[in-house]
C-alpha cells in the first residue's frame, strides 16, 4: 500500500470578493503531494500558485473543497507547527542578529533555552552560514539573508517546507548556487518541499513533480512527474531529458493561454 | 569635531545680530535721556550706553551672560553661600528654578510617554478605540495650552492638589500626543509578511506584540520622544505661570515681565533653552545606544 499523502487537495476553490467582482484565485484544484516530493508550482502571475501555498499554510481560507496537511486541516497543521514557510523576501528582523532571528520561532514554540543554541548552529551549518550568528541582517548579502530565512524555517524540524518564490529577488548566479544547495539540503533532510517559481529551468532542475497552473480562474493545467535522477549536477540542465521536460512545461503554460 | 566650526559660526552670527539689535532698540532711550538733559551724545557714547542700560529693551548678550553667571555659579564662589550646597538651592539661584522646572518636566514626560504608549496599544489592538480615541487625541491638541493650563490648576486646586502634580499634568497633556501618533505608526509598521510569518509559527498575540510590534516601533518611539520632551518642558513653563509665579523658570519669566526686568527674562529663557538642549541630547544619546544594541546602522 502507498503511504498517506502529505498534502492533498480536492476540488479546492478560493474566490476573493473584490470591488470589481469576484476573483477566482483557485478553482477546483485536485492535487496530492507525497512524502519526500519536491513539488514546484509554476505559472504566470495570478494563477494561484502562491494562494495555494497560503491555503496549505492556513494563511488564506478556501471557499470550497477540502485540503489536508499530514491528515489534518491546515489550521491544525499550523498549530502543530507542521511546516516551515519561506517567503519571497527574507523578512529577517533587523534588530535581531542572524542567530537570534533563527532562534525566534524556537523561542515562540517554547523550546528549552539550553537546546536553542545547538539547533541554531546546526541549521546555520545546513545552509552554509556557520559563523554568521552574531552578524546583523544588514551585514549579509541578499542571498545570505535568504539562506538565513531558510535556516529559520528549518530550525524547528517541520517535515514540510513551503517556499514562495524564495529566490525570486536574487540574481541568476546566486540563484543557481542556492538551487544546488537546496537540492543538497532536500536530499539530506528528506523533507517534502513545495516551491513556487516563475522560472522554467528552476522548476525542472529542482522538482520531482511540476505543477503547471494558469490564471483566471487559477487552476492546474498539467502535473509533470520528473524522470530526472535524484542526483542532479548543474550541467544536467543541458541534457536532452531536461530539455524535454522543460518543453512540456512550456507547452503546458502555453495551453493555459496565460499570455493572452 | 567637524561640526564645531559651523556651530561656532552660527553662534557668532547670532551674537553679532543680537548686539546690533540691542543698539537699535535701546538707542531711543539713550537719545531721549540726552535730549531731556539738553546734551548730545556721540555715536561711540551712544553704542556704549545702549549696552549698559539698567533696564534695556533688549539686553546685550554680555549683560545676560553676567546675570546668568551671578545667579548660577558666582554665589558658589564668593559671598556668604560660597562653597555650601545652599548656593544652588536658595531661591535666588537660577539652578534652583531650573531644577524645579526639570523635575516637573521629567515627571510629565514620563507620564506622557507611558500614557501615549498605552493609548497607542489600545488604538492598534482595539477597533473601537481606533475609531473613537484618535479624534479626541487630535482635538485635545487644538486647544491652546494657555487656555487649558489655568483650568487644570483651578480644578486640581479644588480637589486639594497644588504645585507639582497639576504642573506635571499640564506637561503630560502636551507630551503624550507625539508619543501616541508615533507609537501608533510604529506598532503598525511591521509588514503583512512579518505578521504572516508569526502566524505560521502559531505565535500568540502577546508574543507578536513583544517580539515584533514593540521592537519594530522603537525607532518611531525615539523620534516621538524628542518632540515629547521639548513639549513637556514648554508645558511645565506654561504651568508655572498661573500658579502665582512662585518657583520655576516660568515663574522667573512672569516675574521678569511684571517688573520689566528684561535681563531676568532673557537669562531664564536661555536657561530654559539650555535645559531643552540637555534633554534632547540625553534622549538622543539613549536613542543612539539603543539603536546600536538593536543592530541598526547608526
Amino acid at each position: 500500500m502507498t503511504p498517506a499523502p502529505v498534502i492533498s487537495a480536492e476540488t479546492l476553490s478560493l474566490t476573493f470578493e473584490t470591488n470589481d467582482g469576484p476573483v477566482h484565485a483557485l478553482k477546483d484544484v485536485d492535487l496530492t503531494i507525497d512524502k519526500g516530493d519536491f513539488v514546484s508550482f509554476i505559472g504566470p502571475s495570478g494563477c494561484g500558485k502562491t494562494t495555494f501555498l497560503r491555503v496549505v499554510a492556513d494563511l488564506e481560507q478556501p471557499t470550497g473543497g477540502t485540503v489536508s496537511v499530514n491528515g489534518m486541516t491546515p489550521q491544525q497543521a499550523r498549530e502543530a507547527r507542521a511546516y516551515g514557510y519561506v517567503f519571497q523576501a527574507a523578512g529577517l528582523f533587523p534588530w535581531r542578529s542572524i542567530g537570534r532571528n533563527i532562534a525566534l520561532p524556537l523561542e515562540i514554540m517554547g523550546y528549552d533555552k539550553a537546546e536553542i543554541p545547538d539547533r541554531v548552529r546546526r541549521v546555520l551549518e545546513l545552509v552554509d552560514l556557520a559563523g554568521f550568528e552574531k552578524k546583523f541582517p544588514w551585514q549579509l548579502s541578499g542571498g545570505m539573508q535568504q539562506r538565513a530565512s531558510i535556516a529559520r524555517a528549518l530550525s524547528f524540524d517541520a517535515d514540510i517546507l513551503l517556499m514562495d518564490e524564495p529566490f525570486g529577488a536574487l540574481d541568476e548566479i546566486v540563484r543557481d548556487h542556492l538551487n544546488e544547495q537546496l537540492l543538497d539540503l532536500w536530499a539530506r533532510t528528506e523533507k517534502t518541499i513545495c516551491f513556487v517559481t516563475h522560472s522554467i529551468p528552476e522548476a525542472v532542475y529542482l522538482s520531482t513533480k511540476i505543477v503547471v497552473m494558469s490564471p483566471r480562474p487559477g487552476r492546474v493545467t498539467d502535473v509533470i512527474e520528473s524522470t530526472l535522477p535524484k542526483e542532479r549536477p548543474l550541467d544536467i540542465r543541458e541534457s536532452p531529458e531536461f530539455l524535454e521536460i522543460a518543453h512540456r512545461v512550456r507547452e503546458g503554460l502555453r495551453a493555459g493561454h496565460s499570455y493572452d | 569635531m567637524r561640526f564645531i566650526l559651523p556651530i561656532l559660526t552660527v553662534i557668532g552670527l547670532i551674537i553679532v545680530l543680537w548686539y546690533a539689535g540691542a543698539v537699535a532698540l535701546n538707542a531711543k532711550w539713550t537719545l531721549d535721556q540726552a535730549s531731556r538733559a539738553g546734551t548730545t551724545v556721540t555715536f561711540t557714547e551712544l553704542v556704549a550706553d545702549t549696552m549698559s542700560q539698567g533696564r534695556p529693551r533688549l539686553p546685550a548678550p554680555h549683560q545676560v551672560g553676567a546675570e546668568l553667571w551671578n545667579t548660577t555659579i558666582q554665589p558658589c564662589l564668593e559671598g556668604r553661600r560660597a562653597g555650601t550646597l545652599e548656593c544652588v538651592t536658595n531661591r535666588r539661584s537660577l539652578f534652583h528654578h531650573a531644577w524645579i522646572t526639570l523635575s516637573v518636566t521629567l515627571a510629565g514626560f514620563g507620564i506622557g510617554t507611558l500614557l501615549g504608549t498605552l493609548l497607542a496599544v489600545g488604538i492598534v489592538y482595539n477597533r473601537a478605540m481606533d475609531a473613537s480615541v484618535m479624534p479626541w487625541v487630535i482635538a485635545s491638541q487644538t486647544i491652546p495650552i494657555l487656555a487649558i493650563a489655568p483650568m487644570i490648576i483651578v480644578v486640581m486646586n479644588a480637589v486639594g492638589l497644588q504645585g507639582f502634580i497639576p504642573k506635571a499634568i499640564i506637561a503630560t497633556y502636551l507630551s503624550f500626543f507625539p508619543v501616541v501618533v508615533g507609537m501608533v505608526k510604529g506598532l503598525r509598521s511591521p509588514e503583512v509578511m512579518q505578521l504572516d510569518q508569526m502566524r505560521t509559527w502559531n505565535a500568540s498575540a502577546s508574543q507578536t506584540f513583544w517580539r515584533l510590534r514593540l521592537p519594530a516601533s522603537v525607532p518611531y518611539l525615539f523620534t516621538s520622544l524628542k518632540v515629547a520632551v521639548a513639549a513637556a518642558l514648554v508645558g511645565t513653563i506654561v504651568g508655572e505661570m498661573p500658579t502665582g509665579a512662585v518657583a520655576g523658570l516660568g515663574a522667573r519669566l512672569l516675574a521678569g515681565s511684571y517688573y520689566g526686568q528684561m535681563v531676568q527674562i532673557w537669562s531664564a529663557l536661555l536657561m530654559a533653552a539650555g535645559l531643552a538642549g540637555l534633554l534632547i541630547f540625553v534622549v538622543g544619546a539613549v536613542d543612539k545606544a539603543v539603536s546600536k544594541r538593536m543592530g541598526y546602522r547608526a
